[in-house]
């Protein structure tokens, strides 16, 4: 076990308190940095979705981790964000400028429907995210002139200072971009998470009485965390976008909203590095399971893609194993790994049994 | 002029008339207790105060201004801080966080600034840290400071919810039953804290309270309620002697 000898307040405002924690996570952007140089062309492309998809995952943490609301919408503020950046780049604006624009966008578009939504909440709020979800992919369509309607829209090259950052053509280039904009947008989580600003989320969350009475003011921090988790979730779309290259309504699915609701959950709700584990299960598993059917196939001569729904059911096999055993995610059974190293061997089972709330009544809900 | 003044403040929820016409006024510096039978109103009186309730008729003064049409969180800018009968903390937070949410009407910093955690935020949370462990050492909570809610003792989590409340400066507590599922010690220390409250940091203190005997230690004036009235006003003895008082709380000697 670390111990931290504290002789000011500073290591307790710092993200990390202690200079090995420093170290670890100087060590995994290294190594993240030196990836393209690791691996090939196709875990390359399926890294970098994954860190897209880490990147929506930390949009949907910050709204339902950290300030307690459901959302079934956000696959609309990735089309929000993705349309948003594609449409003004084929008008001409430059990457640097129309990707902030199409966060811009998507976090302004969610500020303003969370006005009203922000008053309902549980499973109300679920169904006005998913009603949004709907006007939104039903504008898409609407729009055609600038969305390309149900055909389609393209998603140019970006290009900074004359250097190409294609997808296909420069993926490393790709890459670091999306490696860049996650790390900035995970600092800022972070720093977010140690500030007034994370703390006022956390009162909406756990007692909304009190935050009232502590003097937040619920409706905007509500509003607030609903702003920036679609801003966070359109930056995440923008590069969705440019990753799949060419794309209609039909990629923003409500079955991309529920993956993302299963990133965060699995992923362990309230824990920024929950985004990033949730998102690496939801783009790895699939993959997974395709490499060990295909080597089924291969080696016993099993043939399991003859099987219909086979993904979807080991999928949600994982799920419902995990809402069951672990409701606290990845994140959280990391976390009990960890104790049970740093104590080895004094830690005991009962150490992470659940307990029952003390005294908690409904009267002021 | 007092420093809180409550005029025939009534709210009725459908046909209970939960809080009808009660009027008292908290002098700057007093400790006044509110006591009464369960179901008198004492709680839905705070939450009336903290605007948490819409009153039915009635106004509420605070430091020379009208507080009745304010919307609860403007409360706690005006100095007001208010503890709960049930235990209002954030539960996955620690100590150190709960007590630093307690900070937040003082925070100079916008969401922005805080993102790029600027320097200011920085002096900021430096000085909300240095005022949070003033808090820390008067109710002796150092032990716990790194502790999440979820797994402390119920008298530590009410001495906790004590200090949220002082950690936002306030110029009155209102206190909803500190001492209740207490042990004796436990009481007495909130006794102890409840005087140093008044004599140290020059506060008010508004408290419901059903240990007569932590009333009757800290109380300057003690307001009995029964059924949403106002009974009898007057220091702890006065009020237990009055015989509406014992009737309320013992039934009256004719019907038994």
């Amino acid at each position: 076990m670390r111990v931290v000898f504290k002789t000011s307040y500073d290591p307790d405002i710092d993200l990390h308190d202690h200079a090995w924690k420093r170290w670890g996570i100087a060590l995994l952007l290294a190594v993240m940095a030196a990836l393209p140089f690791l691996v090939g062309d196709y875990y390359l492309a399926e890294a970098t979705n994954t860190l897209i998809w880490a990147l929506a995952g930390m949009g949907l943490m910050v709204l339902v981790g950290h300030t307690g609301q459901v959302s079934l919408g956000h696959a609309a503020f990735l089309a929000i964000g993705a349309y948003t950046d594609a449409a003004l780049m084929n008008i001409g604006w430059p990457f640097l400028l129309s990707f902030p624009v199409a966060g811009l966008v998507a976090g302004v578009f969610g500020a303003i429907i969370a006005v009203p939504a922000v008053r309902m909440s549980g499973i109300y709020l679920a169904i006005a995210t998913l009603a949004v979800f709907v006007i939104v992919e039903e504008m898409v369509i609407l729009l055609a002139p600038i969305t390309g309607g149900i055909g389609g829209i393209f998603a140019p090259t970006i290009e900074i200072a004359g250097i190409g950052f294609d997808r296909y053509a420069a993926l490393d280039n790709f890459y670091w971009l999306c490696l860049v904009v996650v790390a900035l947008v995970t600092w800022g989580y972070a720093n977010l998470m140690r500030s007034p600003t994370g703390r006022s989320f956390l009162a909406v969350r756990d007692s909304e009485v009190s935050a009232r009475a502590l003097g937040i003011n619920v409706t905007r921090t509500r509003a607030l965390a609903f702003g920036l988790s679609s801003g966070v979730t359109g930056l995440a779309g923008a590069l969705m976008g440019h990753y799949i290259g060419f794309f209609n309504y039909e990629l923003f699915s409500i079955f991309i909203s529920i993956n993302l609701l299963l990133v965060v959950t699995i992923g362990g709700l309230g824990f920024i590095p929950g985004a990033f584990l949730g998102a690496i299960l939801i783009t790895g598993v699939p993959q997974l399971i395709s490499i060990l059917r295909d080597s089924a196939n291969a080696t016993l001569g099993i043939d399991l893609g003859g099987i219909p729904g086979l993904d979807t059911m080991v999928f949600s096999l994982i799920l419902i194993g995990f809402i069951i055993y672990e409701p606290t995610g990845l994140y959280g059974r990391w976390l009990k790994l960890r104790v049970w190293w740093e104590l080895f061997p004094l830690a005991r089972r009962d150490m992470f049994r659940r307990q029952k709330t003390y005294l908690k009544t409904e009267r002021m809900r | 002029m007092s420093l809180l003044a409550v005029e025939d403040l009534a709210i009725h929820f459908g046909g209970v008339k939960a809080v009808d016409g009660v009027s008292f006024e908290v002098e700057a510096g007093e400790v006044f207790a509110i006591i009464g039978p369960n179901g008198a109103g004492k709680s839905t009186i705070f939450n009336l105060i903290s605007r948490l309730y819409e009153p039915t008729r009635g106004r509420i003064h605070f430091d020379g201004a009208d507080i009745t049409a304010l919307k609860a969180h403007q409360i706690a800018p005006l100095g007001i801080a208010r503890t709960f009968q049930n235990i209002e903390l954030f539960d996955h937070s620690t100590v150190l966080d709960n007590l630093l949410m307690g900070r937040h009407i003082h925070r100079r910093t916008n969401f922005v600034q805080d993102i790029l955690f600027l320097p200011k935020v920085r002096r900021e949370e430096r000085e909300h840290r240095r005022r949070v462990e003033e808090v820390i050492a008067f109710l002796e909570l150092e032990h716990y400071r790194g502790k999440h809610i979820a797994g402390l003792p119920y008298g530590v989590r009410k001495v906790v919810e004590i200090g949220r409340a002082l950690a936002l400066g306030p110029k009155l507590i209102l206190l909803d039953e500190p001492a209740s599922g207490l042990s004796v010690e436990e009481s007495q220390d909130v006794a102890f804290w409840i005087e140093d409250m008044r004599r140290d940091m020059g506060l008010t203190v508004l408290m419901v309270e059903h240990d007569m005997g932590l009333v009757t230690q800290v109380s300057d004036r003690v307001l009995a309620v029964a059924n949403g009235r106002p009974l009898a006003l007057g220091t702890a003895a006065e009020v237990q002697a009055d015989p509406e008082v014992q009737a309320a709380y013992l039934g009256t000697g004719d019907a038994a």
